[in-house]
């Protein structure tokens, strides 16, 4: 019990630690970087939870994919970090309110939990204990049987925005040589070779 | 004589029912000799897989390979070792310093921590873990990120366009082989690497599986940068991509790290379609074997394919490479993927695991 409450704290003080880092750090590279420790950390909390499934999930999607493009956009960009942070105290207005709503509603959510503990219960669908059923199953069972329909109409605005992504980038050239395969692979002999008897003396 | 033997057991007794390993300090000090048993013999795996590339493409080229340090050779991977140690680390001018020196660890640490989740035998796993396959394609997926960070540090060209490469070239396989992983999910219906071989103890996941193995394969040919996919050393285009810069002990690390990532695809591979410890038939002089050896055998044939390829495929043009990861690789995967699913549903096969 020890060991866990102090991996608990050394988890949630490197989480919190890094996601200060993020915004406080002059490089963004470093940011990136601290970002992806904050996403380790918040893996690590979720192992002491038991939801080991949604720990490594995390891992692979936003450390293995989602952050390694973060990464290389961030490594491309030509920034001008002192223009950049001039306009700190222009946008620093609008960044406090966004933190200030977040506050609030975190501390109802928190308030709400502590005011009334069945209150989530009553809402949510009886999920199985951990003793019994692995959280994997669990989540599986949720997510593909109760709610199938929104986990699909999720996946259809994901859907969505990368076609948008990909109708915004696509652009058609004129005169871009493509490689066929297909035309490669089924080239025959006598397409491409022939053999001509030249006589002495005169070109082909 | 017999007293001496009661000696020997009642210390042997002593030893193994002793309260200290009970004790915080004694678990730790079990883990920390088992995580020993898993590393020093795979430090071992790694230096002589060196070697064993060199003799094996020498002798695919009509060569000899390393012949002078030691009987055959043998000695050469340590030989390389001692030089590497004692070398100058070099920190080029322009370099971020603190990234430049953690990128090196961060591979060598990521393709160490994989093999804690790897089952050598039955019960025999430092970490027997309950989404373990997902554990493992975490691991593999952080990989890139020692190739990043190093590519981005040295500040410095070829580098910089190897680590550019290798992050496109990484994301992308990965996609298909999690769709692959997911296709021998649906075959078990557990994510516990020890359940997945128990899986196979009929067939073996790589022949109903047959084309589910070999983009597998090719996967992770491609997740470990090496050829005919080695574009991000590519050393006719880039010089050596991202590890340019680097020198000494700093790019053993490197070193290391790619061949024991090379042996964790090959231990994965293994486990997913090979039926890790288990014999190919379940019969007399198969099943003499203990489980272990069969795993390493099955390692050993799998890096063995690795090197041939090495000897054999020249290096895949970037477009081609892209073309094949997301054109071919993706949909086929994909495909497979529904075909499993309705084929286990339609015959109610559905494991329950």
């Amino acid at each position: 019990m020890i060991l866990q409450a102090l991996a608990f704290y050394l988890f949630a003080f490197v989480a919190v630690a890094s996601g200060v880092m993020v915004i406080s750090s002059r490089n963004p590279v470093h940011s990136v970087l601290f970002l992806i420790l904050a996403f380790f950390n918040g893996a690590g909390l979720f192992v002491l939870m038991g939801a080991e499934f949604l720990a490594m999930i995390l891992v692979v999607v936003y450390v293995g994919a989602v952050a390694v493009l973060f990464l290389f956009v961030v490594m491309m960009l030509d920034i001008n970090y002192v223009e950049m942070r001039k306009g700190f105290l222009q946008y620093l207005p609008v960044g406090g309110l966004i933190g200030l709503i977040l506050l609030v509603e975190l501390t109802f959510v928190v308030g709400a939990w502590v005011a009334a503990p069945a209150a989530g219960t009553v809402a949510s669908i009886p999920i199985a204990p951990p003793e019994q059923v692995h959280n994997t199953r669990a989540l599986g069972n949720v997510i593909y049987t109760d709610y199938i329909y929104l986990f699909q109409a999720a996946g259809l605005v994901l859907l969505v925005a990368m076609v948008g992504a990909i109708v915004l980038t696509l652009r058609q050239r004129e005169g871009v040589r493509r490689q066929s395969i297909a035309g490669q692979i089924g080239r025959k002999r006598a397409d491409s070779i022939e053999l001509k008897d030249v006589p002495r003396g005169s070109g082909v | 004589m017999a007293s001496f033997t009661e000696w020997i057991v009642g210390w042997v007794d002593w030893f193994v029912t002793w309260t200290f390993w009970d004790s915080y300090t004694g678990q730790g000090t079990i883990i920390v000799a088992q995580v020993l048993a898993v590393l020093a013999p795979l430090l071992l795996a790694v230096a002589y897989l060196t070697y064993a590339e060199r003799k094996v493409i020498g002798a695919m080229q009509l060569r000899k390979g390393p012949n002078v340090v030691g009987w055959f050779g043998l000695l050469q991977p340590i030989a390389d070792a001692a030089k590497l140690l004692f070398k100058e680390t070099i920190l080029p001018a322009g370099a971020n310093r603190v990234i430049f020196v953690a990128a090196p660890m961060v591979t060598f640490i990521l393709a160490m921590i994989g093999w804690a989740v790897v089952p050598f035998g039955e019960g025999l796993v430092v970490s027997d873990l309950n989404v373990g396959i997902l554990y493992l394609f975490a691991i593999s997926s952080l990989g890139v990120y020692g190739v990043i960070m190093s590519g981005w540090a040295s500040n410095s060209k070829y580098p910089f366009l190897g680590a550019l490469r290798s992050a496109a070239q990484m994301v992308s396989y990965e996609v298909s082989m999690g769709f692959v992983i997911i296709t021998v999910l649906i075959c078990v219906g557990s994510l516990n690497l020890t359940d997945i071989v128990l899986a196979q103890k009929k067939v073996w996941f790589a022949v109903p599986l047959l084309p589910m193995f070999v983009i597998f394969f090719i996967s992770t040919l491609a997740e470990t940068n090496r050829s005919p996919f080695d574009l991000p050393e590519g050393e006719s285009e880039i010089v050596a991509g991202f590890f340019l810069e680097y020198s000494s002990m700093t790019f053993a690390l490197f070193f290391l790290g790619e061949y024991a990532s090379m042996l964790l695809m090959g231990a994965m591979t293994s486990i997913l379609f090979l039926g890790g410890w288990l014999p190919p038939f379940d019969i007399a002089p198969f099943n003499w074997i203990p489980g272990p050896i069969w795993f390493f055998g099955k390692i050993a044939a799998c890096m063995f394919v690795f090197l041939w390829v090495r000897a054999t495929m020249p290096r895949y043009r970037y477009d081609q490479l892209m073309r094949l990861g997301w054109k071919v690789f993706l949909p086929f995967s994909l495909l497979w993927v529904v075909l499993t699913a309705g084929f286990l549903f339609a015959f109610d096969l559905v494991p329950n695991g």
